[in-house]
């Protein structure tokens, strides 16, 4: 993982040196997560989400592995192997509730993770390439997340199972046999339990792989920041350890504060309580709604209920339900183009006074969208998510390029030390104009 | 290009959408004129009450199970609800967390007869209970279920505290709400009138349920001295905090495990924070 502005490492201790020599492994971790990798020096608190996911990440692994010790994957007794482990197994219950909510807070860090990506413009040349994996990183979580949440072989997870797989029976044609493929059968059942268990297992190493292809790519141009300015000597960076690690080191604090609370004091807060009903296939649950993580996008799935025909002959091109399974996943796919599609030369939101008010509006509307997706499907609900869906495909699709062509942006400082310095004699003087010296100096 | 293509797949998603939001709110319009809102009313909507809040000694950061009530509950689930509903997820040797002893226990499980093999035929039998067997199922099957109970399966209760939204409050609400159906509700909603073999209880999601009130006069079970009076409140409260028990049996271990978790924690933040101040300290950022 040497990347072009690494520090050399000029090993210290012998033993090291040793190493060294024959496997550059120290020389990777220094350059990685060491003194060795010189970082922008103002990073703020949103920096903190790629490590924080790393260490969710690493608690799914652990908790994971330990679970599928105890778990049977069959759907005669795979309901009360849970129970099993939440009633005998040693400490099972904190494995079973680390596993669950892990899952939840692995979601909330990658959320802020990608919306800090978002507003600064993360995604921009150099470093579309991490933009790039990001996104297969999203989408493998999110397949990961779903073939874990069909485990308990609770209620939600079959009919959830049912639902999802049936997304595919839309497609003409080959859609059903795909999903009789996919399942291994014409419902949810043991042969579709086993092979998602092997895949639940599988995939997270997948996701594993591509997070250091990841990290690899970030080494190249190394971490942006703040300003979207980019390094332009020492002057202006920090080397990661013992800089970041100390407040990754904090960060983590709050992190798993906060992931206490939940997995401890309210460990099924953000389940269903269907789930504790074992799965039958002869009764439907009320509602079938998938894990809150998922609800935008089961809101613009559900948004689309109007076939494509042409108008005056009653010809159905493509049906409703098929148009929102294609904008479901359309609306994930988009952000693939997302580095090509905003083509304003200023990388950070920060400066630019246009698009900030649009990044506010799709944060209201993500979360708007979220909620008609936890709801049921009747009105408002679908007329809200209409609206909502409506401005998020405009947003990406239409509103982001106009901005990037008719944006005046705010004068940017001229470097990442002006900035920092600028911000601290403001806040020395105790200075009442917002302009920073910076802005006034370009 | 991507630009170009990227804009016509935003204009043809978010064109679609706008017509299915007309066309929505056109077909909305007579009902909202008719009914006030979104979705003609109907007799859940309106007469489903939300579960009666207990203050439980489970509730909160630090609550316990009390193990008085606990045992008071597996008395009346014992007496009231085994005719119907099993418990098959619970082990009779957990019943130890009540605070019975290897004794009581011994003798709870004998009383139950468990399915086991005849050691000389190698036939299916039955045979006393042991501490490790679990309690068995009342019915063989969901077929036998439903012939005893008119048609509807009594549901297994090892679960029922998580199964439903909150759960405890539910149990409770659900026992000591039944009640003859509103002449409002039959007013508004004809159609609405609790069926034959079904009984009106408004804490039931669709309001009428097949269980008879199966607590229905005071001292229905006798306590034992110097326990509160078995009213039918009383003895719901308990059968309540039993299945929660019998739900979430960690409970107090998962508790007091969080509270040394979270102090530990804080403690490594304050450390953490202090160890960040200091190292950032000679560096504007």
């Amino acid at each position: 993982m040497s990347f072009p502005w690494a520090e050399h490492y000029t090993p210290k201790n012998p033993v090291m040196k040793w190493v060294d020599e024959r496997l550059p492994l120290p020389r990777l971790v220094y350059n990685a997560v060491g003194a060795g990798y010189p970082v922008p020096r103002n990073l703020n608190y949103f920096w903190n989400f790629g490590v924080l996911a790393g260490v969710a990440l690493t608690i799914q692994l652990v908790t994971g592995i330990i679970l599928a010790m105890h778990y049977a994957a069959n759907a005669g007794i795979a309901f009360d192997s849970v129970e099993h482990i939440m009633r005998d197994v040693n400490s099972g219950w904190l494995m079973r509730y680390a596993h669950a909510n892990g899952a939840s807070f692995f979601f909330i860090v990658v959320y802020l993770h990608i919306f800090r990506g978002l507003f600064y413009g993360s995604y921009k040349a150099p470093r579309e390439m991490v933009w790039l994996l990001g996104v297969v990183i999203f989408l493998l979580m999110m397949a990961t997340a779903f073939l874990g949440y069909v485990l308990p072989w609770g209620q939600m997870s079959f009919w959830g199972a049912q639902v999802i797989t049936g997304l595919f029976a839309a497609i003409p044609v080959v859609g059903e046999p795909i999903q009789t493929w996919l399942l291994g059968g014409f419902a949810p059942g043991n042969a579709s339990l086993n092979r998602f268990f092997s895949l639940h297992y599988l995939l997270p190493f997948v996701l594993a792989g591509v997070i250091i292809l990841h990290i690899w790519a970030l080494h190249i141009p190394g971490s942006s920041n703040p300003t979207g300015v980019e390094v332009k000597g020492p002057q202006d960076t920090v080397p990661f350890h013992p800089y970041y690690t100390a407040k990754d080191g904090f960060g983590l604090g709050i992190f798993l504060i906060i992931f206490a609370l939940a997995l401890f004091f309210a460990p099924n807060a953000m389940g269903h309580p269907d789930n504790y009903i074992a799965a039958n296939p002869m009764s439907t649950p009320a509602h079938i709604v998938p894990e809150w993580y998922f609800w935008p996008f089961y809101a613009i799935l559900r948004a689309f209920t109007m076939d494509l025909t042409i108008p005056f002959t009653g010809i159905v091109i493509i049906e409703a339900k098929l148009l929102g399974v294609l904008a479901m996943f359309a609306s994930i796919l988009l952000l693939f183009f997302l580095s090509w599609i905003d083509t304003s030369p200023v990388r950070s939101g920060k400066y630019r006074p246009l698009f900030k008010k649009f990044f506010v509006l799709l944060v209201i509307d993500v979360f708007i969208l979220g909620y008609c997706g936890g709801a049921p499907a009747e009105e408002p609900y679908v007329m809200i998510s209409q609206l909502a869906a409506a401005y998020y495909f405009a947003h990406f699709l239409i509103i982001l390029p106009i901005i990037a062509s008719i944006e005046r942006p705010d004068p940017l400082p001229g470097s990442i030390t002006e900035a920092v310095l600028a911000k601290s004699t403001n806040k020395n003087d105790d200075a009442a104009d917002a302009v920073p010296a910076a802005a006034a100096a370009e | 290009m991507v630009r170009f293509l990227g804009g016509l797949v935003g204009l043809f998603f978010a064109g679609m959408l706008l017509l299915s939001f007309i066309w929505g709110a056109v077909s909305a319009v007579p009902v909202v004129a008719e009914y006030g809102k979104f979705v003609p009313p109907t007799a859940e909507q309106e007469f489903h009450k939300h579960p009666m809040q207990v203050a439980w000694s489970f509730s909160g950061p630090f609550g316990k199970y009390d193990k008085a009530q606990l045992q008071r509950g597996f008395q009346v689930y014992s007496e009231v609800c085994a005719a119907c509903h099993s418990l098959h997820q619970i082990a009779f040797r957990s019943l130890a967390d009540l605070g019975y002893n290897e004794a009581e226990i011994k003798a709870i499980a004998k009383a139950h007869q468990v399915p086991a093999i005849d050691p000389n035929t190698g036939e299916a039998t039955t045979t006393e209970g042991a501490p490790a067997d679990k309690f068995p199922l009342v019915y063989p099957n969901d077929v036998a279920a439903r012939a005893a109970n008119n048609n509807a399966i009594p549901p297994d209760l090892s679960l029922m505290a998580k199964a439903r939204h909150d759960g405890s409050n539910y149990i409770h609400s659900l026992l000591v709400g039944y009640q003859d159906q509103p002449a409002e509700l039959l007013r508004k909603f004809p159609d609405a009138k609790t069926g034959e073999g079904l009984h009106y209880n408004p804490y039931f999601a669709n309001l009428n349920l097949a269980m008879a009130p199966p607590l229905s006069a005071e001292g229905q079970v006798t306590y034992a001295e110097g326990q509160p009076k078995p009213t039918i409140d009383q003895m719901a409260q308990d059968v309540s905090a039993f299945l929660t028990w019998a739900a979430e049996p960690k409970m107090e271990t998962r508790k007091s495990t969080g509270v040394g978790v979270m102090i530990f924690l804080l403690f490594g933040t304050v450390l953490a924070y202090m160890a960040y101040q200091n190292i950032w300290a000679a560096k504007e950022h």
